[in-house]
């Protein structure tokens, strides 16, 4: 059976790696291609880099560093963060990416989900979602809120109503990140992840919120997502990917063991 | 030299980057001068069947890679690339390349006609791999090495002996193929690690009898 992917995400800025809480206060933690390594040898199961620069001259710098990484790791990996054209898609896949993701963007211009499907492939199109959860109401029937501009900015979007619609244009997979969890290392969104994983046919992979391998457990078997995403917990040295798989294995999750 | 086959379907920088890492020399090329004349030729591919076979026969390579089958010349089929190689594929309903008799299915159809509900689709991820029968392009290989699959479609050749290796994904299906000088995979091995990165550089030393 297919292995859950256990997958660390660097946040770059400027071509340096950072880490913020809740989306804010990011510090510098190192080069995302060295990191990139060391996570690939410590046994992820694959990469996802963000991009955070926030001006359009730096993305250059970002270009850069996903040929670099291509040329390091031989694991998928995949690259969102600013993506908002189909030439932006293709410099990004051009230069070693195997996925894409797609966030702000794809609220905004849906179409891009399915323009990027049939020039490049589903598999290629990631559809990033930022969550949060809110009343339940006749717009929000899942009491989940779609929210762009790392949390700020409320859509009047269905969190689950958006997730079919992404399937349907072709997006090929999830990351779908709470914002209420994000940086609290108090474990992942499980309601949440539960509801979307099991109302789309596509993977989805769960983020925000980990801080130790039972938050992992929780969301691969009760949140029945497909793949984890962790940050915090292993670039800070707390845990390796390594000792995360041994303690899944523990607990009768399939991950890879060999690497 | 390993030539890799360019016809416009898909990510094929990332097979040469992993053999230029390993220290194999390879190009990548839709010239059919230069896949005629070197030593191996790897044919990968991502994408969908209908276009990649209109691309193939566009640039004329259905003949040379035929060709390169026939001469005994080493070839790997990756992922798309793999599934080309069979007599028909249910996706786009294309007629293929039928240099292994059999077909390519779609998990959607199967699942459905078996009634297996819940595995999502594509078959996306790590899984194990199960040789049927060894072969000296996997050798070093454990049963517990894992390979990265993304597709949604799967060979099925025709005659048993062609399958060189099942995985497990609700049905057993072939995850390795291959007779005489050619084996395909329909994992990534430029995408899966150690593991991979051993059956590219078998591959690069492999002498078919």
């Amino acid at each position: 059976m297919l292995s859950k992917r256990i997958i660390p995400c660097l946040d770059v800025h400027a071509g340096r790696t950072t880490k913020g809480v809740k989306f804010e206060n990011n510090v510098d933690i190192g080069d995302p291609v060295e990191m990139a390594r060391v996570y690939y040898e410590g046994g992820a199961d694959e990469i996802v880099f963000y991009d955070i620069t926030a001006s359009h001259e730096k993305r250059d710098i970002m270009i850069d560093v996903v040929r670099r990484v291509a040329e390091t790791i031989f694991i998928p990996f995949s690259v969102g963060g600013g993506i908002r054209t189909l030439e932006d898609m293709r410099a990004v896949l051009l230069a070693g990416a195997e996925k894409v993701s797609v966030n702000s963007a794809a609220v905004k211009n849906p179409d891009i989900i399915s323009q990027g499907a049939a020039a490049f492939g589903s598999q290629c199109v990631v559809l990033g979602m930022d969550v949060k959860k809110v009343e339940k109401s006749d717009t929000i029937p899942s009491g989940y809120e779609i929210v762009i501009n790392g949390g700020r900015q409320y859509m009047g979007m269905d969190a689950l109503a958006w997730a079919l619609e992404a399937q349907a244009l072709g997006a090929g997979e999830i990351c779908l990140n709470s914002i209420d969890a994000d940086g609290t290392k108090d474990g992942y969104e499980l309601t949440l992840t539960e509801l979307i994983s099991t109302n789309v046919d596509i993977p989805v992979i769960a983020s925000g919120g980990a801080g130790h391998p039972s938050h992992l457990n929780d969301v691969l078997t009760k949140g029945n997502a497909d793949a984890a995403l962790i940050a915090s917990m292993v670039h800070y040295g707390a845990y390796t990917i390594s000792e995360i798989k041994s303690y899944l294995t523990d607990q009768g999750v399939r991950v890879r063991q060999t690497w | 030299m390993i030539a890799v086959i360019d016809y416009d379907a898909g990510n094929l920088t990332s097979v040469s980057r992993a053999l230029t890492h390993i220290g194999v020399e390879n190009v990548v090329t839709n010239d059919a001068d230069v896949i005629a004349a070197a030593e191996r030729i790897i044919f990968p591919g991502v994408g969908a069947a209908g276009s990649a076979m209109k691309s193939l026969v566009r640039l004329g390579l259905d003949q040379v890679i035929r060709q390169a089958v026939a001469e005994g010349k080493p070839v790997l089929g990756i992922c798309l690339g793999t599934q080309i190689i069979l007599g028909s594929s249910r996706e786009n309903q294309t007629e293929c390349l039928g240099i292994i008799d059999g077909k390519v299915d779609a998990f959607s159809e199967v699942f459905a006609a078996r009634g297996i509900n819940g595995l999502k689709i594509p078959h996306m991820g790590w899984n194990r791999i199960q040789m049927k029968t060894p072969h000296p392009v996997f050798a070093g290989i454990n049963e517990s090495d894992e390979f990265y699959f993304v597709h949604g479609f799967f060979p099925q050749p025709a005659d048993p002996a062609q399958v060189l290796a099942k995985t497990d994904y609700g049905i057993e299906f072939s995850s390795v193929i291959g007779k005489g000088n050619l084996v395909a995979t329909q994992f990534h091995p430029e995408k899966s690690g150690r593991p991979g990165l051993t059956v590219l550089k078998n591959f690069s030393r492999w002498q078919p009898c």
